[in-house]
């Protein structure tokens, strides 16, 4: 096992320059997940730790040790691809025993190592068939038990559940979750699903265009991400952003919506706005802040009426979504706050959890 | 497939589907049948007039029906020395030629597959270029190539049976390549990353993942190289004269027309047993040829 540091790492194809410079440290035992639009460079970054791909500029240190000009057999590190890529020749123990066989190890540690690998993972059973005689929940494991095997120092997995079915891959994700705190190897995970991300990772590293955009604990991420990007992207439903100016009154701040209600910037904010006033900027509120009223609130709820444009009953909560400043708001109620389409209703926004955005640099201030 | 449908809604279209079925089948036994046909009359031809006598061959008789059989073409041939010849040089040369022919072209159409080096998507292009030139305009530079090296090195080649081994690859290697390149390039990518990933060398990914994932193409391009080797006419014609040098296409020809007395029966008779190879050979491979592709089919 060990760390993975990323130093000022450049990827340029003829044209594209895939990855623009990267700096991660990734800590022994850390569950790494990259996450970020289709083409932001999550697999780039991916083979190049593996070694798969030449870097153009940089450095890919391993346990401190500079890995840039070594081969990728030589690195110790195991990959699960997309595709499985399982050999379509060998067996189940064959296949998940084929790293080991090449490094010649004794045939007991094999058998034991394939064992242990295979009551791990539950495929116990299958251990005699060939890949094509296997589900694609089963290849996946497959897949994950020939990693495994190899007691390899880092896991990479570049979108490992994305040939899965929905349900399918939710019980995936537990598995490897739990295959992480088993093991504890250092594991690098690349996906463009966000909700993965958040659930798998002990840090998520947004990245766009090649950049990182934020790396962070989920809950950090979530609860403060530093740039337009990072706010609409993690999260589901999105976070809202609505066109507001910031005006000063009597020492305090307030957002003032055009054509819509305003509400008062907590005090504790002040400071942290205060430069801003004036300016025309986004607000950025969740859809869970955006509320039914529910009795005593702090002073930072502030209720506001709307009419509901479209509401989608979600079992345990009711999405609904509403017009303002020009764009479309999106809301969680109770299922029974009575949400109903062209019902005029009195919501709250909770401004506790507000976030304001520079539209022209996408930053969050 | 057909009958898995239990719903009544769904009757009309099954009973179409069934006589839809039905007609394919039957235009299908037509074709082939004429096919069948149109491809096994000289076969059989040649194996009725090998029973014949010289004399009933030359007789006015119906040429598809064999009065008196006999299988003293077959003895005549069987126990010639000459013939014996013809076969050993025919089935050295061969076997060799395959050898030679699999070792050149699975490495190169690995290389030229897989490992990305300048010029390399071009050298595959060339290769099947070269597949298209036709072999007669290639046998008289061949030839003068090999006279030229008689020359340098005072090693006779012309004449001598062996150096058809060097000569066919030049036939065989282009169009194999070709072959192997595509079976190599239809491996997906991932299947060789995930095998240096777990620590094989090149050489390795070659031998323990390529081979046996492409052993149907394989397997064709061994059909190939041999039945190419084993029909060639034009180069050992050309290139071989004296009578202990000759390869069996060429040897049934010169030694049973004698003047402008033609051997029919002996030819005939020659011209089976020397199709037998090609044949069992088929027979032996064909079956691992189709294992190969069904088992590719259901990979899924
Ligand atoms: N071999 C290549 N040659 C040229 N450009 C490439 C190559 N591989 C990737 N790119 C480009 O590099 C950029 C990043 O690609 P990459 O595969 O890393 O994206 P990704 O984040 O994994 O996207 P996805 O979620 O769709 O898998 C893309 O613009 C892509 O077109
Ligand atoms: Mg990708």
């Amino acid at each position: 096992m060990a760390d993975v540091q990323l130093r000022k790492l450049v990827k340029r194809y003829d044209e594209v320059e895939a990855v623009r410079g990267i700096d991660l440290d990734i800590a022994d035992h850390e569950f790494v997940v990259l996450v970020g639009p289709s083409g932001c460079g999550k697999t780039t970054t991916l083979r190049m730790i593996a070694g798969l791909e030449e870097i153009t500029d940089g450095d890919i240190r391993i346990a401190g040790e500079v890995v840039n000009d070594i081969p990728p057999k030589d690195r110790d590190i195991a990959m699960v691809f997309q595709n499985y890529a399982l050999y379509p020749h060998m067996t189940v123990t064959e296949n998940m025993s084929f790293g080991l066989r090449l490094k010649r190890f004794a045939q007991e540690v094999i058998a034991g190592r394939v064992s242990e690998a295979a009551q791990i993972l539950d495929i116990r059973e299958l251990l005699e068939r060939k890949p094509r005689q296997l589900s694609g929940g089963q290849r996946q494991r497959v897949a994950m038990g020939r990693a495994i095997v190899r007691h390899a120092k880092v896991f990479l997995f570049d979108e490992p559940l994305s040939n899965l079915d929905a349900k399918l891959r939710v019980q995936m994700r537990t598995e490897i979750k739990k295959l992480h705190l088993r093991l504890r190897t250092t594991t690098v995970y690349v996906t463009h699903d966000q909700v993965e991300a958040m659930t798998l990772a002990d840090r998520v590293v947004v990245m766009n265009n090649g950049r990182i955009e934020q790396a962070g604990a989920p809950t950090e991420l979530y609860a403060s991400p530093r740039t337009r990007f990072v706010a609409g992207f993690i999260g589901s439903p999105a976070m809202n952003f609505i066109p507001c100016v910031l005006e000063q009154a009597a020492g305090a701040l307030r957002v003032a919506i055009p054509g819509g209600p305003s509400f008062d910037v907590p005090g504790d904010r002040t400071a942290r706005y205060a430069a801003s006033a004036g300016r025309k900027l986004l607000l950025g509120l969740r859809p869970e802040h955006v509320t039914e009223p529910g009795g005593a609130e702090h002073p930072s709820v502030q209720a506001f009426e709307t009419v509901l444009e479209v509401t989608e009953p979600m079992g345990m909560e009711t999405l609904v979504y509403f017009p303002m400043a020009g764009t479309q708001v999106c809301g969680r109620v109770d299922p029974g706050a009575g949400a109903m389409p062209n019902k005029r209703m009195t919501l709250v926004a909770d401004m506790r959890h507000m976030h304001l955005i520079d539209e022209e640099s996408g930053l969050v201030l | 497939m057909s009958t898995a449908t239990a719903t009544p809604g769904a009757a009309p279209p099954r009973g179409s589907m069934k006589q839809n079925r039905r007609w394919a089948l039957i235009w299908s036994y037509v074709f082939l049948s004429i096919f069948a046909a149109f491809f096994l009359l000289p076969p059989i031809y040649m194996f009725i007039t090998s029973l014949k006598t010289s004399a009933e061959v030359s007789a006015a008789t119906t040429p598809w029906w064999v009065h008196n059989p006999t299988l003293d073409n077959y003895k005549a041939l069987l126990t010639s020395r000459e013939f014996m010849i013809f076969f050993r040089n025919s089935v050295v040369v061969s076997t060799c030629v395959v050898i030679i022919t699999m070792l050149i072209s699975i490495l190169a159409a690995f290389s030229l597959a897989r490992m990305k080096f300048w010029g390399s998507a071009t050298l595959a292009t060339g290769v099947f270029l070269t597949y298209l030139v036709p072999d007669t305009l290639l046998f008289i530079p061949l030839f003068k190539i090999f006279a030229w090296l008689h020359e340098v090195t005072d090693i006779q080649f012309i004449n001598r049976w062996w150096m058809l081994i060097i000569l066919y690859p030049t036939l065989t290697v282009p169009f194999c390549t070709w072959i192997m390149i595509g079976y190599f390039a239809s491996i997906p990518k991932e299947l060789d990353e995930a095998a240096i990933m777990d620590g094989a060398s090149y050489m390795q990914v070659l031998t323990r993942i390529f081979i046996p994932v492409a052993l149907p193409g394989i397997i064709a391009a061994t059909i190939f190289a041999f039945t190419v080797s084993w029909a060639q006419f034009l180069y050992p014609l050309a290139f071989t004269t004296s009578t202990d040098q000759l390869l069996l296409p060429v040897g049934i020809v010169t030694t049973l027309i004698k003047g402008d007395v033609f051997n029919w029966g002996q030819i005939m008779t020659g011209a089976l047993l020397g199709a037998l190879p090609p044949l069992v050979i088929y027979a032996f491979l064909m079956d691992y040829y189709i294992a190969g592709l069904t088992a590719g089919a259901t990979k899924g």
